[in-house]
């Protein structure tokens, strides 16, 4: 199987299981405890969150764990609005988020908070001046994806983090597409907070964590034994803290690396698929994306259809067509960026990682191009654009 | 989540294609998702002689689409507006709940073509 599936999970890296393992079933000890097992628990938790830190500049005490990206967006929103409610009450957001985001304002907007949602544009980039448009007196927090993950856009945060830092609005970013694929560096890009998660980098799924700035509150929306300083409460989950660690460690060690191998990829097979296949356009903008990020669009074919047929030629990919999602409604990115639904029903994603070959680019063009194809002869559309 | 039935006609559609001069042709689509299907149909004594589909939609749209031509190959008109939608998903085995709406285009498409074929029978 070519998998090219990597922005919806990663396999986990052999490195990465071996360092996990011996925290299962010999080194099982709580970290909380006082015996040695326990210590030696606690040791490489904080031995880990070391590496965590170091691959996106922070300090170790400002990493606390949680179970993944989901979670620490819930724990930076939530606990941002409901620490600062007496402030204000609005918070300014992107159309493009992920749904660990926009579910959540959504849901504050319910319990009387005003969000607005600044809209992407074509390319999928927030601009500047529109949230600078946006801030008033009552804003209290901003929260705005570092790189998308249907599309790959990366968007301006270090000057968005400028800008709030001027106002003095908390700032969180949703980072979990981008750390371990392009360089992260919280101070460099003015966040107070920041969400990643393990699984995105070939690290275990369920673990993940929140860098909060030296000096930020925040309100703890879990209540329970006080373990990662109060705000992330739960017998600490040791055995993926090493997992993410260790993947952390790993993607720091070979980050430039993998970046232009990645790259020189997604690049061939865009070209190639624009040049060979009729009608085919690239969703986002075409340099400012992540590495590995490819989002086609066929003009007059539906993407669960292309997914199925990729699948039996043995490609894992996704695509952001209702047709696949459970409400039966596009995908709200695609429509963001002004797409008709029809068109946005031929999206096909496909995300890169580092164990991808440059040998298989050939075939993966030639099974999208043979695909479409297949599904145009069946496209009552089709005959119509041709004409 | 679909059955074996349902990938055999999804990867191998039966009857693709148009009908030149087709006796009856229906075009459905579908409001929820945006996707259309075109059913032709030739009829000769009363009996559908040949049925071609086009569609554009999901795996299974694509294979009720081709299950619906399958039964109505060769049934007289009366026969072939006996076909109703969850016949469809039977003879495909079943299809995801949230799919169900697609076996319907099939055979709304169906029941298009035929209307419109005994229209153009009354105008004669
Ligand atoms: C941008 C973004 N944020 C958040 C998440 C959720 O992360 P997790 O699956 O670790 O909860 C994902 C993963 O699907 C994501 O792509
Ligand atoms: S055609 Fe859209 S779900 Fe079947």
């Amino acid at each position: 199987m070519i998998y090219l599936d990597h922005s919806a999970t990663s396999p986990v890296d052999p490195k990465v299981f071996k360092a996990m393992e011996p925290y299962f079933v010999d080194s099982f000890g709580n970290a909380s405890t006082l015996y040695s097992l326990g210590r030696e628990a606690r040791k490489v938790m904080e031995e880990n969150r070391k590496m965590v830190a170091s691959l996106i500049g922070a300090n170790p005490d400002e990493i606390i764990f949680t179970s993944g990206g989901t979670e620490s967006d819930n724990i930076a929103i939530k606990g941002t609005a409901y620490r600062l409610k007496d402030k204000g009450n609005h918070i300014i957001t992107s159309n493009i988020e992920h749904p660990a985001v926009d579910e959540t304002c959504k849901y504050l907007e319910k319990k009387g908070f005003n969000v607005t949602y600044l809209s992407a544009g074509e390319d999928g980039i927030v601009s500047v001046s529109d949230l600078q448009d946006a801030i008033t007196d009552e804003t209290i927090l901003i929260t705005i994806m570092h790189a998308n993950n249907e599309i790959g856009t990366i968007q301006p945060i270090n000057e968005i983090g400028e800008i709030a830092r001027e106002h003095k609005i908390i700032f969180h970013t949703d980072a979990v597409q981008s750390v371990g694929k392009i360089p992260v560096d919280v101070n460099q890009l003015n966040v107070d907070m920041l969400s990643l998660s393990a699984h995105k980098l070939y690290g275990p799924k369920g673990i993940g964590a929140l860098y909060v700035k030296r000096g930020v509150r925040l309100e703890p929306i879990l209540h329970g034994g006080g373990h990662e300083k109060g705000i992330r409460p739960g017998t600490e989950n040791v055995a993926g803290i090493v997992g993410l660690g260790k993947a952390c460690q790993i993607a720091k060690e070979n980050l430039e690396e993998t970046e232009q191998y990645v790259t020189s990829i997604r690049d061939e097979i865009i070209e190639k698929v624009l040049s060979e296949v009729e009608q085919s356009y690239l969703n986002g903008h075409s340099t400012k994306r992540l590495p590995n990020n490819i989002n086609f669009r066929f003009k007059s074919i539906e993407g669960e259809s292309l997914v199925l047929h990729l699948d039996a030629k043995g490609i894992a990919s996704s695509t952001g067509s209702a047709c696949s999602s459970k409400k039966l409604e596009p995908s709200h990115v695609l429509l963001a960026l002004g797409l008709e639904e029809v068109d946005a029903h031929g999206s096909l994603r496909l995300t890169l990682g580092k164990e991808n070959k440059k040998e298989e680019i050939d075939y993966i063009v030639k099974s999208i191009k043979d695909a479409v194809e297949t599904l145009r002869k069946l496209s009552p559309l089709w005959c119509q654009v041709e004409q | 989540m679909y059955s074996e039935k349902v990938m055999d006609h999804f990867s191998n559609p039966r009857n693709v294609g148009e009908i030149e001069e087709a006796d009856g042709i229906g075009t459905v689509g579908n409001p929820t998702c945006g996707d259309l299907m075109t059913i032709y149909i030739k009829v000769k004594d009363n009996i559908i002689e040949d049925i071609k589909f086009k569609t554009f939609g999901c795996g299974a749209a694509i294979a009720t689409s081709s299950m619906v031509t399958e039964l109505a190959m060769g049934k007289t008109i009366e026969e072939a507006l006996e076909i109703t939608r969850n016949d469809v998903a039977n003879e495909l085995e079943g299809l995801p709940p949230v799919k169900m709406h697609c076996s319907n285009l099939a055979a709304d498409a169906l029941h298009a073509a035929i209307d419109d074929y005994k229209k153009k029978l009354a105008e004669k």
